[in-house]
Order: C-alpha cells, then sequence, then structure tokens
C-alpha cells in the first residue's frame, strides 16, 4: 500500500510501511519510543510515539496503518504536554538512582527525560522498593527501575520461545517477572541476556564481575590469564565510538595487557579445537548412523534450553564442551605444572559477547575439585567498564598481537562467532579437498546470512549430508517440532539462541538501533578477518596440533563431556 | 500431581481441544474442580498445551476471580457495593472476620473451611447488604444474623 500523508505539513511518500511510526521516522523524525522494537510485536504501551491527527485524535503511530492523506503532527503543544507528561508519570516511580545505575549514560528514559528537558517533577515520588533478583550467574532483574515496556517479556517469547519472564497481576499492582514467584535462576531462564539488549533502562543488567578481575590483577600471587572470543572484537569499538564490525583485535589485547593480565590468547584456537573434535564426533555418528542429527554444543543458552525443554534430546547433542570450557581446560592443563613451580596460581580470565558464558562456566562439570576450568567470565560490556574506569583513550592505545603459542586461530575458528559459522568450520574440515573452489563458495554462502533458518546439503563419500542452521531459540523450537512430527530430516544443526549468533549477544555493547544492520556490520567484521588469514581450515592450524602433541596428549577425552 | 487430578484436568483439555484461545475458560473450569488453581495444575496445563508458564501465571493473576491459593469450603462473598455499603456491609465483614480470625490479608482459615471476599456489586441491591456462601444470596444481613450463619454451618460442618 503506498499513498501521501502530511506530517507536520509536509508532503510524505509511503510505500508499504507497517505503521505511521514507521514513516515518521523513516521522513527523518526521530519519534521517541520505548516499548517499540521493529522485530518485535507491536504493543502499543508507551504512548511515547503519540502523535495528534487533524482532527484533533491522540493516537499511538506504532499502533495504526499509514492511510492516504491522513494529516498528523507530531510536535503539536498536546502532543508535546502529553509526552511530558507520560515521562514525568514514569519517572514518578523510577529508581532514579542514577550514579548508581549500569545503564546510565545509555539509558533511554535518561535520554528521553533529557530531551524534553523535564525539570522537577511535579508528582510526588512512589518507590514500590521491590526486591532486586540477584540470584542467577548471568543477569540482574531490578524492578524498582522498570518502566513496564514489556521489551523483555515479548524478546523473551517471540525470539527466543523461553517465556522466562511475563506480567504479573495488573493495573498499578503490574511486575515483570518469571512465573509462580520463582526467582530467576529457578526459573527457565537461559541467560541469553537478549532482555537486557532490549531493556531502555536498568532494570535488567549483566552481573558485574569486574571487581573479581581487579582483585585478581592486584595480585602478585596470581597469574592472569585471558582468552578472548571471536565477537568481542567486532563490538567493543562501538563502545569508544566505533561503528559495529570494526576489528579491535589489536588494541583488546594492548589494553588488557595494560590491565596487567600476564597472557592473551585467542578462544579461536579452542573453536578449532571444537571442529576437530566436533568433526570427528560427527563423522563417526555417520558411520554408525546413531544419534542423528547431530547438535552443536557451544551455545550454553541453547543448552540450557534443550535440557529444560527436550531432555530426550541429550544424547543427539554434541559431547563437546564449548569452546570457551575447552580453552579452560587446556590452559589448566598447561599451567599446572607451572603453577606449581612458580608458586602461583592461574586466574583464567575469558572475555565473551555472552551473558550465557557466565552461568556455562559455573555448571557443576566444569568445576574439578573446587577449581573452576574458567575463573571469571566477562562480557564485551564489563571490559568496556574496565578499560573506562582505567581511563585508557581507546583510539589512542598502540595495537599488539596476542601470545604463543595459544594466540592464533584459523578463520574457521573466527567465524564460530556468527550464525552459520560453526557449521561452515565444520564443513571446511569435512569436506577439504573434497569440492572445488566454487562449489565452496556456493555451500557456504547457503548457510551465512541472517535468515532465521537456513538449510544445505553437501555430499560426503556418496552419501547426502542435510545440514541446517538456526538461531533464535523459538525457530529452534521450531525445527525440533518439524522433526519430531517427521517433517523435516536433518544430520547436522546448528543452534545459537540468539538472533545473529554470538556477534549479537547479550552480553555485547547495546547498539544505538537494535536491526539487522548492526549484526550484518558485525559478521561482516569477523569475515574480514577470516578473509586477512592465510589459514582457513582448522586443521591447517598449527596451535592446535601442538595443543594436541605437547599439551594433552592422551587427555583428550577432557575435551568432552561425559554425561 | 496426583493421578486423579491428571484425569480430570485432561478431560478438562480435551473438551478444549488444547487451544490457545481457550485458555481463559479452560482456568475457570479448573477453578471450578478445586476451588482454587493449584501450581502444579498450571505448570502441567502450560506445557500441554505449549504456552509458557509465564503466560498462564500472568492471566491467573490478572483476573480478580482467579485464586492462586487455596480457597475454603465455604466462600463467603460480602457485598460491598455502593447500596449494600451505605447500608452497612463493612460492620457486617468486620463481624465475620472477628468471628473466623480473619483480615484483609487473611482470607481463609487454617482448617480450609471458610474464605471470606469483598465484592463490587452482586446485583441484588433491593436486598441490601446481601452475603452469599457458596454462591446462594442470603439478604437483609446484619452483623448478628451473619455469625449466627456462621455458627450454623460451623455445626454442621462438625457434625459431618
Amino acid at each position: 500500500m503506498s499513498g501521501t500523508m502530511i506530517i507536520d505539513g509536509r508532503k510524505v511518500d509511503y510505500t508499504n510501511q507497517k505503521n505511521i511510526l514507521s514513516v515518521i521516522r523513516d521522513s527523518g523524525i526521530d519519534l521517541p519510543t520505548f516499548c517499540y522494537h521493529s522485530e518485535l510485536s507491536i504493543y502499543g504501551a508507551c504512548r511515547m510515539c503519540s502523535v495528534e491527527t487533524s482532527k484533533g485524535e491522540i493516537i499511538a503511530s506504532c499502533s495504526e496503518k499509514p492511510r492516504d492523506g491522513m494529516e498528523i503532527f507530531t510536535n503539536s503543544p498536546r502532543i508535546r504536554k502529553y509526552r511530558k507528561m507520560i515521562l514525568e508519570l514514569l519517572l514518578a516511580n523510577h529508581d532514579k538512582d542514577c550514579t548508581s545505575c549500569d545503564r546510565t549514560g545509555r539509558c533511554q528514559l535518561q535520554k528521553l527525560a533529557k530531551r524534553y528537558g523535564l525539570g522537577k517533577n511535579r508528582f510526588p515520588q512512589i518507590n514500590k522498593d521491590y526486591e532486586v533478583d540477584n540470584s542467577s550467574p548471568s543477569i540482574i532483574r531490578n524492578p524498582n527501575k522498570c518502566i513496564k515496556c514489556g521489551d523483555c517479556v515479548m524478546v523473551c517469547e517471540e525470539i527466543q520461545g523461553v517465556g522466562a519472564l511475563g506480567f504479573v497481576h495488573r493495573g498499578s499492582d503490574v511486575i515483570i517477572k518469571p512465573a509462580f514467584n520463582k526467582s530467576l535462576a529457578e526459573s527457565n531462564c537461559v541467560n541469553c541476556g537478549q532482555c537486557r539488549i532490549v531493556c531502555p533502562t536498568g532494570a535488567i543488567s549483566i552481573k558485574n564481575e569486574t571487581q573479581k578481575v581487579w582483585d585478581a590483577l592486584y595480585d602478585k600471587n596470581i597469574r592472569v590469564v585471558a582468552q578472548i572470543a571471536p565477537a568481542v572484537r567486532v563490538a567493543l569499538g562501538e563502545e569508544f565510538g566505533k561503528n559495529p564490525g570494526e576489528i579491535t583485535t589489536g588494541k583488546i589485547v594492548a589494553i588488557l595487557k595494560k590491565l596487567g593480565v600476564d597472557h592473551v590468547f585467542d578462544t579461536s584456537l579452542s573453536a578449532d579445537l571444537t571442529v576437530m573434535e566436533e568433526s570427528e564426533e560427527f563423522i563417526n555418528r555417520l558411520q554408525r548412523n546413531e544419534n542423528l542429527p547431530i547438535f552443536t554444543s557451544c551455545c550454553p543458552a541453547w543448552v540450557k534450553y534443550a535440557e529444560d525443554k527436550y531432555p530426550n534430546l541429550n544424547k543427539n547433542i554434541s559431547s563437546c564442551k564449548s569452546p570457551q570450557q575447552m580453552f579452560g581446560t587446556v590452559l589448566r592443563e598447561a599451567y599446572n605444572q607451572k603453577d606449581f613451580e612458580d608458586g602461583k596460581d592461574t586466574f583464567i580470565l575469558s572475555i565473551m559477547p555472552c551473558t550465557a558464558k557466565k552461568a556455562e562456566a559455573a555448571r557443576k562439570e566444569y568445576i574439578h575439585d573446587g577449581i573452576r576450568e574458567v575463573d571469571v567470565v566477562l562480557t564485551t560490556q564489563e571490559l568496556a567498564i574496565m578499560i573506562k574506569e582505567l581511563g585508557i583513550k581507546f583510539d589512542e592505545i598502540e595495537e599488539e598481537a596476542m601470545d604463543m603459542p595459544f594466540g592464533i586461530g584459523s578463520g574457521a575458528g573466527i567465524i564460530f562467532g556468527t550464525t552459520g559459522g560453526v557449521t561452515e568450520a565444520v564443513l571446511r574440515r569435512v569436506l577439504k579437498n573434497k569440492y572445488g573452489k566454487d562449489d565452496f563458495k556456493i555451500i557456504f554462502e547457503s548457510v551465512r546470512g541472517l535468515e532465521s533458518v537456513k538449510e544445505t546439503s553437501v555430499n560426503v563419500d556418496g552419501r547426502e549430508i542435510r545440514l541446517a542452521v538456526v538461531h533464535g531459540l523459538k525457530y529452534a523450537d521450531n525445527l525440533i517440532k518439524q522433526i519430531q512430527r517427521g517433517e523435516k530430516q536433518y544430520d547436522l544443526i546448528e543452534v545459537m539462541a540468539c538472533t545473529g549468533g554470538c556477534i549479537a549477544g547479550g552480553g555485547q555493547p547495546v547498539p544505538k538501533v537494535i536491526t539487522k544492520e548492526t549484526r550484518m556490520l558485525r559478521a561482516g567484521g569477523l569475515y574480514k578477518i577470516d578473509k586477512s588469514i592465510q589459514i582457513k581450515s582448522s586443521d591447517d592450524n598449527y596451535a592446535v596440533n601442538n595443543v594436541y602433541e605437547n599439551i594433552l596428549k592422551n587427555n583428550r577425552h577432557k575435551l568432552h563431556n561425559h554425561k | 500431581m496426583i493421578a486423579e487430578f491428571k484425569e480430570k484436568v485432561d478431560e478438562i483439555l480435551r473438551r478444549h481441544s488444547c487451544e490457545k484461545k481457550e485458555l481463559i475458560t479452560i482456568i475457570q473450569e479448573i477453578q471450578k474442580e478445586y476451588r482454587y488453581l493449584p501450581e502444579d495444575i498450571l505448570i502441567y496445563v502450560a506445557e500441554k498445551m505449549d504456552i509458557s508458564q509465564s503466560k498462564i501465571y500472568g492471566v491467573a493473576t490478572f483476573y480478580e476471580n482467579f485464586s492462586l491459593e487455596a480457597k475454603g469450603k465455604n466462600i463467603i462473598k460480602v457485598c460491598d457495593g455502593t447500596a449494600c455499603h451505605v447500608r452497612k456491609s463493612l460492620p457486617i465483614l468486620n463481624a465475620m472476620n472477628k468471628e473466623l480470625g480473619l483480615s484483609d490479608k487473611k482470607k481463609t482459615t487454617d482448617d480450609l473451611l471458610f474464605t471470606i471476599e469483598t465484592v463490587s456489586c452482586l446485583g441484588a441491591c433491593g436486598l441490601a447488604p446481601v452475603i452469599t456462601i457458596n454462591d446462594h444470596v442470603h439478604p437483609k444481613m446484619t452483623p448478628e444474623t451473619a455469625v449466627d450463619l456462621i455458627r450454623t454451618i460451623k455445626k454442621e460442618e462438625a457434625q459431618c
């Protein structure tokens, strides 16, 4: 449907925009919203996008379709008054302790209050003093900062298919929390942190563990060793005015060194180990024709989702530990003897784009005799907090290279950070020397990109292998149901919980606008790094061979979960 | 959940073919059966209907009429609509609360015999002040007659 609207006295053509709000925004006016996300269903709760029609009606522009000849005003005196009033009311029961809030400076409520020049609130402050939910290892839920926009509820239900959060009670008593008064830790929350990405205020935030890292860094008897996940390097820059996808690997290494980290390594190396282990496991299962399809196990949010909802799929999920835990395992092996000789303890820090990695590192199977494989997981966001605390000028810092022997990953290991990456990495290994260059290009194109479900098939030694790549747990859920009904059949399924994969993880900086474009740019950054690396396939990475020959030796089984 | 419960719930779900749009009717029927909505039954229903626990909990807490706490065998509703209110419904409520040791916060007796609730209007203003006990209407109440009613029920309950 196309037509022409009159917005603030100016004629604006529209084509297929789904609501008036989009037409207004496309015409260059940044109409404010709290509850509107183009990828979620329209809720119409916050009323910030209200506009006045020529008939004097006030309508929520997110919930109305554009009509030909319609005239609206986005900044009439009534609308301005109305908008200010909404903000005043929201602020009247908002915990306004901004200086201690994690979200300060990036808070939509704070931003709009400033933008509309709110002075002293004429409404009295009413705080209900709800209990803060600290139970989850990954995220903190503070209902006192919640403005009930419902974004978290929608992303959890519609995109992740988890539904850990919901509206409870009604009217002024409404509160957003898990069902049956459970804490987040007791609920079916998978710790993906997507709620924290869409939350416009500090009501949902990352569990900040930077102090633990500072403590370790200042302790002379502790050796701090860090691993950096692929997706971190293409998003951290956003916290320092860079564009999404800008590659900041060298800067991160230099900064970590400056912070006092002794050795900095690359998680893409352990992604390579994952490829080696998972390819072998996959080929074994294919030969025996058992426990197919194999599901990838790199994403801890997906693993928890499957454990909670589909316990019967347990045997189908790859036994491989995730790259983070594999690295922890390898580093413990590597530093064991050295710790003994030096009389030091090694503290393994991992920098991840993901909140669920915090929960993963805390799982009991990854703690041996009281020692964790990974001591602390910091998200990209927390690293940015530490950098700012230290006062490092991001632009001026000279780049440095990762340390050896664990500082090099193949291109296959790098692309693990985006949807389709794990599948492509496994294919690079399994199909090596079996296809021509052009065929590869076609196969890889089919698993790249942001389509919710991507399918392809390849031929290995005369057998057709069917692969599926899915991101967003709701889509994974649909796919599993299709498989269970016998409508679909696959041999390998890659699942990443977050839309776009790790590059859009819950621990990444919150993008200015959450759109496909940010994800494309971040993924583009990873593919760019992949292009610049000579080693394309995991088995060609000599650092991988070093790990097998000199570190793990007969302990290869330690890279797996033994269920 | 005990098997007998499961059978009843399954029967309710079957009657509504697990249709998501029938959620409210399904919970209403469950409440009719058990006088409240037991947590394990709601969790079971959520699983069967393939909806999240949050969603079903959200619906159950949204409506005043749904109760997540066990209710007494005798549910007393005291009308506090305008007509009953001006004809002194509150003293009736207070007298009954006092008799049963209940309050605004504690609405059900520990022996699960009585629950006292207030409602906004029962639509019988001509009979004000009105109470209902298990949907049976008792018109033109006074604090004394209300307490007598409770005592009678208590006696009957003690006999059986």
